[in-house]
């Protein structure tokens, strides 16, 4: 059964220096109050894990917190570059970065193969790209049927899965809706998982077929309202386009980022006082 | 010569949008691609189905989305799945008719690199990765590829084959179980390449109004060939002019709107 609990609480007991973390959602319902949480409790030597990784592993591998990345495009959407992925990997700063780099349908898989508890995922990928030359990760098997060559990734199986979602209800179970990106497969494959939401209600309305996680299969959940600001919630707020082009100032430098990091998330106690020192 | 009313961008977006036909299926990419899939869209191919890989399918967004996984492609799609789902379903599924692709990078053989810029372990520029794309380029029926002319972009070799092309002279895709056909066409702010069908090299095959064939070989950094009674690409007619034109306004006025 999921506990409601404070983010703080959450993050706390759930996620430990040099874990695996899975940090998931895609452009949408990013758990971006997580993140900056994770930065708050100096979290440390964790792998991070994420198909996009984002303006929220951006801000945690700048400040020092991944000791590697799994993942499988690094960009800032629609703007341009990560600065401080960048950093770490063309300079090793804050501290080197191993990196681990797929393609979408790779992880996809992964996350799915996890999710399903057997050892590795096999698809039709990778074919005459040089990816499987750096990762090492990426094998080919022959079909045992056909005889076909066919990709082979080893399952994702995250120690900590943390995602936003809109809703849940009191006992813990979360709906959520819209792009639903790989959240469900990064819960089911993990361990331990968090999850925030913009809003807990006595009764989750969910129409059958809905994408619900029951409260048995998820650790905590904590209500954080604008959570995954400056991706969108479907349904509660739109994506702040502006906030992800300021981005790409804030972070292009390291002492314009740390200057920020300090006064905004390290300088604030909780999300609330965050978006009152950040985003007023 | 009279200047153009029109400019080089808008010329590559609609010389790619003519190349979509309607009721084809098309996994689009973000950025260049995007624009050009959705004028065929709101021009001569009402009916065509745009599908991005965050899990939209069937999407028919008013505006140009800024990241993949926009909200109004969410509203305003046929269907709404996973991304495993989008990815083993639907791409690996071999559902999709064009895989329609941005690129850093694009060879003399149409392989395309969004990974890095030198050594990948001590890249001078760190890229963002491959994304959707390699699966897509293996995937999808044909490829086409829209990407603006300059010698960084068109190399000899990629640095790094994120996602694959017509490979070299010498392997054939199917040799390496790849069921797609590759790149079918490259669109540019100069002109059109296409596959050599015997060498498989990019040969220019059209070119835009008012682009001299110097031009495009100075912005090409292997030697170009061109083929035989070169045509000149038609020029954007009104229509699609105005259409582009009021889908960029629209795009731009919604995109700088702060969060509601």
């Amino acid at each position: 059964m999921a506990e409601l609990m404070s983010l703080k609480q959450a993050v706390s007991e759930l996620i430990r220096d040099g874990d695996t973390v899975a940090m998931e959602g895609f452009t949408h319902l990013i758990p971006s109050a997580a993140g900056y949480e994770v930065v708050r409790q100096r979290k440390t030597d964790l792998t991070l894990i994420r198909m996009t990784p984002d303006l929220i592993y951006d801000q945690l591998i700048g400040m020092g917190c991944a000791r590697k990345l799994i993942f499988s495009w690094g960009g800032n959407p629609g703007v341009g570059s990560l600065y401080r992925l960048r950093d770490a990997v063309e300079n090793g700063w804050p501290r080197a970065l191993e990196i681990e780099e797929h393609s979408h349908a790779g992880m996809a898989n992964a996350y799915a193969a996890g999710a399903s508890n057997i050892p590795f995922a096999v698809l039709r990928g990778y074919r005459g790209t040089d990816l499987p030359k750096y990762n090492a990760s990426i094998k080919f098997i022959d079909c045992p049927f056909t005889g076909e060559k066919l990709a082979a990734v080893p399952a994702i199986r995250p120690e900590v899965a943390v995602i936003h979602a809109q809703k849940a209800d009191r006992r813990g179970n979360v709906l959520m809706w819209g792009i639903v990106g790989v959240q469900k497969e990064a819960v089911l494959a993990a361990q331990r998982s968090i999850v925030t939401v913009e809003e807990i209600v006595d009764d989750l309305a969910a129409p059958p077929n809905a994408v619900v996680l029951p409260t048995w299969a998820i650790n905590a959940v904590c209500e954080v309202p604008r959570g995954a600001h400056p991706s969108y919630a479907h349904g509660y707020y739109g994506r702040d386009n502006s906030f992800y082009r300021d981005w790409d100032a804030i972070s292009r430098t390291r002492e314009g980022f740390l200057a920020w990091m300090n006064r905004h998330v390290l300088g604030t106690r909780d999300f609330a006082e965050f978006q009152q020192s950040a985003l007023a | 010569m009279a200047k153009a009313d029109y400019s080089a961008d808008e010329m590559m977006t609609i010389a790619a949008a003519r190349l979509l036909r309607d009721r084809q299926v098309c996994f689009v990419g973000i950025g260049l691609p995007s624009a050009a899939a959705n004028l065929a869209r709101l021009t001569h191919a009402p009916n065509i189905a745009l599908i991005y890989e965050s899990g939209t399918i069937g999407t028919r967004p008013d505006i140009l989305p800024l990241s993949i996984g926009d909200g109004i492609l969410a509203e305003t799609a046929d269907a709404l799945v996973s991304v495993p789902e989008m990815f083993r379903y639907w791409l690996q599924g071999g559902r999709i008719d064009i895989g329609f692709l941005g690129a850093a990078q694009v060879d003399k053989y149409g392989n395309i690199n969004t990974t890095v810029i030198g050594d990948y372990r001590k890249p001078k520029v760190r890229l963002p990765g491959a994304g959707g794309a390699p699966e897509i380029a293996t995937a999808a029926r044909d490829i086409l590829i829209i990407i603006r002319h300059s010698p960084r972009a068109f190399v000899e070799k990629v640095d790094f084959i994120t996602s694959v092309g017509l490979l070299d002279a010498t392997t054939d895709r199917r040799a390496l179980g790849i069921h797609g056909n590759g790149p079918a066409a490259i669109v540019t702010d100069l002109g059109i390449l296409k596959p050599d069908p015997k060498t498989r090299e990019l040969v220019l095959a059209s070119i835009h109004p008012g682009v001299a064939v110097e031009q495009v070989r100075d912005a090409t950094g292997w030697p170009l060939r061109v083929i035989e009674g070169l045509p000149v690409t038609e020029p954007p007619r009104s229509d699609e002019l105005g259409v582009l034109r009021d889908l960029n306004e629209r795009s731009k006025r919604a995109n700088e709107k702060a969060v509601a």
